[in-house]
């Protein structure tokens, strides 16, 4: 009988299978206890946290695409504090598992703050530093777009972080090489992307754009082919791990993407349309594995170029 | 979750009935809602539940786009992938013995199970339905086979009386409220009566599970979820309270 060897290592943290629901996809877990056990997933990527409580921006902040949808909810969340005493206890209640904080900031500072409140909590294996938040003006992707304030936030979370650094990138850029290259030198631990693509629909009717916010980031299997490729790209060009996102739905979505170089993948809108993508995701990935002739996860190599 | 079309039909030029077989233990209030998956479309669409047995659930909807436009052209014997029970519904323990049932245009499904459920726990509801026009009427014959008095306006006049649902306040004896429809009318009727009551809002929703946080508003107790804290708010703590 084949066995497979799901496990995959991110920066020493030790995974049992590369599943990862995407930050803002999942709350912080909530919501998808009446689905399955949380803890079949690899680790669990937590709602965006910024300093302070956010409430977003104003509805209709969902619409519908083509192979994808567009949101612009812009960091919901209870803050900090309220994360820390509250939303990672109550996680810990049902998932014994590594967590990935999520964090989000308007300046340097914040993402100081944020991070000096979550890194100490026994929960955090890794934080995850959003600079690629489309949805909010002055912070979040403003960041993620220019390599100089991507390598000053990179090291300002850095000097005050007790966990491994993932800078999450974004994928609204001429070069994403030049941004995760500056990460890297800045002393990122590893990268995660891609975050959603900036969209818009407009309602043909009220000759209005569909969201309250008129642009908003796409996410679905529409944009699995960039992913990809931006995957691709940036693990040629850097030493560090890549955790691989962006329209991955199925078991053999998560091989194409190791394939390109991610060394764990998460797992984002698909989480919104089907409450146990995840369970279905992991319960086909062996399969999938053995008809590739793969015994291990962990030995998949990146593809070269042609 | 797989269900089987067993009727669809229309009802008036744009409000169709559907109804299908399947598992419906997750149903516990009237005023809960599912999201139906259809083929083609990436996100599901939130559908209130009109009423249900334990082995069937009927939904009436209207096509505003081109998701329901296709769920309007399916046929008896497809399956059709539903998550049901969603959203908290109207608490039916909660509200008074005479509530006014009160409901704009396809706002009024979700009052028919509602209605079926005061009656069975011995409350007098009654029942106030607004449309536009008589043609755009529906399921009043629904309401009136459960024994209910129903009154009905329309804007033009040509059912019932003429003008809005709040018009037709003053000549109704009842001691609570509980409404589905329009956001004007769900205002106006609010104000009209005092701020009580239990009122089902809409938003455009993502999950439909309290996961994406696309439908949140923002209430005096918090920021609240439609599609999880709600769609059904009390009176006091709705967006414009």
């Amino acid at each position: 009988m084949g066995m497979t060897d799901l496990r995959v290592n991110l920066s020493g943290v030790e995974l049992k299978n590369p599943l990862i629901p995407a930050s803002g996809t999942f709350g912080f877990g909530r919501e998808f206890l009446p689905y399955y056990d949380l803890n079949l997933l690899g680790a669990i990527s937590v709602k965006g946290t910024t300093g302070e409580p956010r409430f977003g921006n104003p509805t209709p902040r969902i619409a519908e695409c083509p192979a994808g949808m567009l949101n612009s909810v812009g960091l919901q969340n209870p803050g900090a504090q309220a994360v820390a005493k509250e939303e990672l206890p109550a996680l810990r209640q049902v998932y014994t598992g590594p967590i990935i904080a999520n964090i989000s900031g308007f300046s340097e500072e914040e993402y100081v703050r944020c991070v000096e409140r979550l890194t100490g909590q026994e929960q955090v294996a890794i934080l995850e530093i959003n600079i690629s938040c489309p949805n909010v003006r002055h912070g979040g992707m403003a960041f993620g777009t220019d390599p100089e304030a991507a390598a000053r936030i990179t090291r300002a979370v850095k000097r005050v972080a007790t966990r491994p650094v993932y800078m999450k990138l974004s994928p609204n850029v001429t070069d994403i090489v030049a941004i995760a290259r500056a990460c890297a030198e800045a002393g990122a631990d590893g990268l995660s992307l891609i975050n959603t693509l900036l969209g818009m629909r407009i309602d043909l009717q009220r000759r209005r754009p569909v969201l309250a916010n008129t642009y908003g980031g796409y996410s679905g299997p529409g944009i699995f082919p960039v992913a990809l490729r931006m995957v691709h790209q940036v693990t040629g060009a850097v030493d560090i791990p890549v955790i691989g996102m962006g329209g991955v739905t199925t078991a053999r979505d998560v091989i194409e993407m190791m394939m390109a170089g991610a060394k764990a993948v998460q797992i984002g809108a698909a989480n919104l349309v089907n409450p146990m993508a995840c369970p279905e995701i992991l319960a086909a990935l062996p399969g999938e594995m053995e008809k590739l002739g793969i015994r291990a996860l962990s030995e998949i190599e990146r593809v070269p170029v042609n | 979750m797989n269900y089987e079309i067993t009727e669809n039909r229309a009802l008036t030029a744009s409000v169709h009935s559907m109804r299908l077989r399947g598992d419906t233990g997750s149903l516990t209030r009237p005023g809960q809602f599912v999201q139906v998956a259809l083929p083609d479309f990436y996100l599901r669409r939130p559908i209130s539940v009109c009423e249900w047995d334990r082995e069937s659930l009927r939904l009436v909807y209207k096509v505003v786009g081109q998701g329901t436009a296709a769920m309007a052209e399916m046929k008896p014997g497809a399956c059709l992938d539903l998550l049901p029970g969603l959203g908290n519904g109207f608490d039916t323990g909660a509200c008074g013995e005479k509530p006014l049932l009160v409901g704009g245009g396809v706002g009024l499904p979700p009052l028919l199970g509602l209605c079926r459920a005061l009656l069975a726990q011995g409350k007098k509801p009654l029942v106030l339905a607004g449309f536009g026009t008589a043609a755009e009427a529906f399921l009043l014959e629904d309401f009136r086979a459960l024994g209910v008095p129903v009154t009905v306006t329309t804007m033009d006049g040509s059912l019932g009386l003429r003008g809005l649902v709040t018009d037709a306040l003053g000549d109704l004896d009842y001691d609570d409220v509980l409404a589905c429809g329009p956001l004007p009318m769900l205002k106006a009727l609010w104000r009209c009566t005092g701020g009580r009551g239990q009122y089902s809002l809409e938003e455009r929703m993502g999950c439909g599970f309290g996961a994406c946080m696309g439908c949140s508003v923002q209430t005096a107790a918090g920021s609240m979820r439609v599609c999880k804290e709600g769609p059904v708010f009390r009176g006091e703590v709705l967006p414009w309270a």
